[in-house]
């Protein structure tokens, strides 16, 4: 069950959105976002919906897929929708039991909170689906940089080296998990059944060979990377330079024409 | 003759439970370029700390260890040493750091300042090298046991280093990945010329050295080609090291009384001597 992961949740193509620079895509989600929750009315909501669905089918993965992620939060939007509907008070009365009322303000107000979230959601599903890890760290690490002209260049680097170590890991450390599991499995432990206290209790004997066996990790990588002539990043090249290309400059006109739609429906409705 | 590595009267001594162990005893040794080593040794005998004395990873407690010329204890060559000592060990996974085989590779280049084109071209030429550039962009999960094992060797290429150390490189590999790693080796070594230092206990990985050393309570015991040291096999067995087969049933014929020639490792060279010992009788 756990061979197959995919972590965080590449989906290999070759669409425009694939093919843009990753800082750049990091930046353009972050000034989406802020535009759709800029968007305060119902005009602008709906032209932010429509941009957004724009993105998801330029990027080319299924809409499916997106769907999925949808179901994931579909808790958090039932109970945001559900809050809002009581919120407000304004607006005529549509129905009425004992103190609580439900308004036409707080269905609206349900339904914008709702499709924000949703729109959200989905944007940034754009940017995880189409940007392998490895790519978003190497791009945070790179949006950090400026950090270092205030004396934190090493804690950019270390912040980055974990992340690629961690990334590295999470499929062998899962791979390990499963082995430990069947060995205790193997020697007649249960740790399927039972209440949740002894469900929790049946995990220790997993968690601490699991644990025991990441610190000898540990320190066998240190020793190879020592090996490799690691020494904390000091005069570090890549091999891979991230470069700006036509593509950027394309998805960042893109992405401002859309952000000067909502403005204008903000101002102008 | 060209010493690639001197190593001048070492010892190396740490502290257990307030007890000081000698893990390497008075050891000296001159490795020559461009040869192929094989240490051999059980568990425990100072093999792996020698290893590590090799590219100065452990400091020697006395004595020295001269890396082209350069003291290993000189800190100002820490990197230069360990750049030109490359250094592969047991398990392929304590060993790669990045999710993608070649950005893998490049670690080592990265880290040594070199320009993305070069470290680009060094990452193509190891990855060619070990046979894995076809898989240059999977994830290291993803392959096998002896793929993984060759791809860190890759990443040590990748420095261009005049001498590779591997410290038990096939110990948890199956047989294929085992046979694709020694292929590897006897490649770089014979085409590539660089130098190798195999530490191993599987006596068929010794067959094909130019020189194997035998160690035993941090000391060595024995030094010469594969087929002198292998010759005495009662010392072998004594210090819990098994012979290859062949040689164990060539030792056990003539314990025996059947006269054969004992001067062969490979299978056929013994299918071949035990025929020419047959056909002697038959006179």
């Amino acid at each position: 069950m756990l061979n197959d992961i995919t972590f965080g949740q590449y989906y290999e193509s070759r669409s425009p959105i694939h093919r843009t620079d990753p800082r750049v895509k990091i930046v353009l989600t972050f000034i989406l976002i802020v535009f759709i929750f800029l968007s305060n009315n119902i005009y602008a909501l709906i032209f932010s919906a429509l941009s957004v669905l724009a993105v998801l089918l330029v990027s080319r993965v299924p809409l499916k897929m997106y769907l999925k992620n949808m179901k994931a939060i579909l808790p958090i939007l039932i109970f945001t929708a559900v809050i809002n509907l009581f919120y407000s008070s304004k607006g005529t009365v549509l129905l009425s039991f004992w103190k609580i009322s439900i308004t036409t303000a707080g269905v609206y107000r349900a339904v914008f909170t709702s499709l924000r979230i949703i729109l959200l959601i989905l944007i940034s599903s754009v940017l995880t689906y189409t940007t392998t890890p490895n790519d978003l760290t190497d791009a945070i690490e790179s949006l950090c940089s400026p950090l270092k002209y205030i004396g934190l260049k090493s804690a950019v680097h270390t912040l980055a080296m974990m992340m690629t170590i961690a990334l590295r890991f999470i499929p062998t450390l899962i791979e390990e998990a499963e082995k430990i599991m069947n060995a205790q499995k193997a020697r007649g432990a249960d740790i399927e059944s039972g209440n949740l206290i002894e469900r929790v209790k049946a995990l220790v004997p997993i968690l601490i060979p699991l644990l025991m066996s990441s610190v000898r990790r540990a320190y066998e990588l240190a020793e190879a990377m020592e090996c490799r002539c690691y020494n904390g990043g000091e005069g570090k090249t890549r091999m891979k330079r991230m470069k700006l290309s036509v593509i950027d400059l394309r998805m960042s006109i893109y992405s401002a024409i859309l952000c000067a739609g909502i403005i204008l429906l903000n101002v102008l409705i | 003759m060209d010493n690639i590595i001197e190593i001048k009267n070492v010892t190396y001594k740490y502290t257990d439970e307030d007890k000081t162990v000698a893990a390497v005893n008075r050891v000296s040794l001159n490795i020559e370029r461009g040869s192929f080593t094989v240490i051999l040794g059980h568990n425990g005998s100072g093999k792996s700390t020698l290893a590590k004395l090799l590219n100065g990873l452990n400091k020697p407690t006395e004595g020295e260890v001269i890396v082209d010329g350069i003291n290993t204890k000189d800190e100002k060559y820490e990197l230069e040493i360990k750049r030109r000592v490359g250094m592969v060990f047991q398990n392929p996974d304590n060993q790669l750091i990045a999710s993608v085989v070649e950005e893998d590779v490049a670690f080592g280049p990265e880290n040594l300042g070199i320009e993305p084109q070069e470290i680009r071209k060094r990452v193509d030429d190891a990855l060619k090298s070990v046979g894995m550039y076809e898989f240059r962009k999977s994830a290291p999960h993803k392959l096998s046991g002896g793929q993984k094992q060759r791809v860190a060797i890759a990443g040590i290429i990748a420095m261009t280093p005049s001498c590779i150390v591997l410290d038990e490189p096939t110990a948890m590999l199956d047989p294929k990945g085992r046979s694709e790693i020694i292929n590897t080796l006897i490649h770089l070594n014979k085409d590539k010329k660089i130098t190798v230092i195999l530490i191993t206990h599987y006596m068929e990985e010794a067959e094909t050295a130019d020189r194997v050393i035998v160690m035993n309570d941090g000391e060595i015991i024995d030094d010469g080609t594969p087929k002198t040291v292998f010759k005495n096999v009662k010392r072998l067995k004594e210090v819990g090291l098994d012979v290859p087969q062949t040689t164990e049933l060539l030792y056990a014929l003539n314990q025996n009384g059947f006269k054969v020639d004992t001067n062969v490792i490979s299978v056929e060279d013994t299918a071949a001597a035990i025929a020419a010992a047959l056909e002697d009788k038959k006179d």
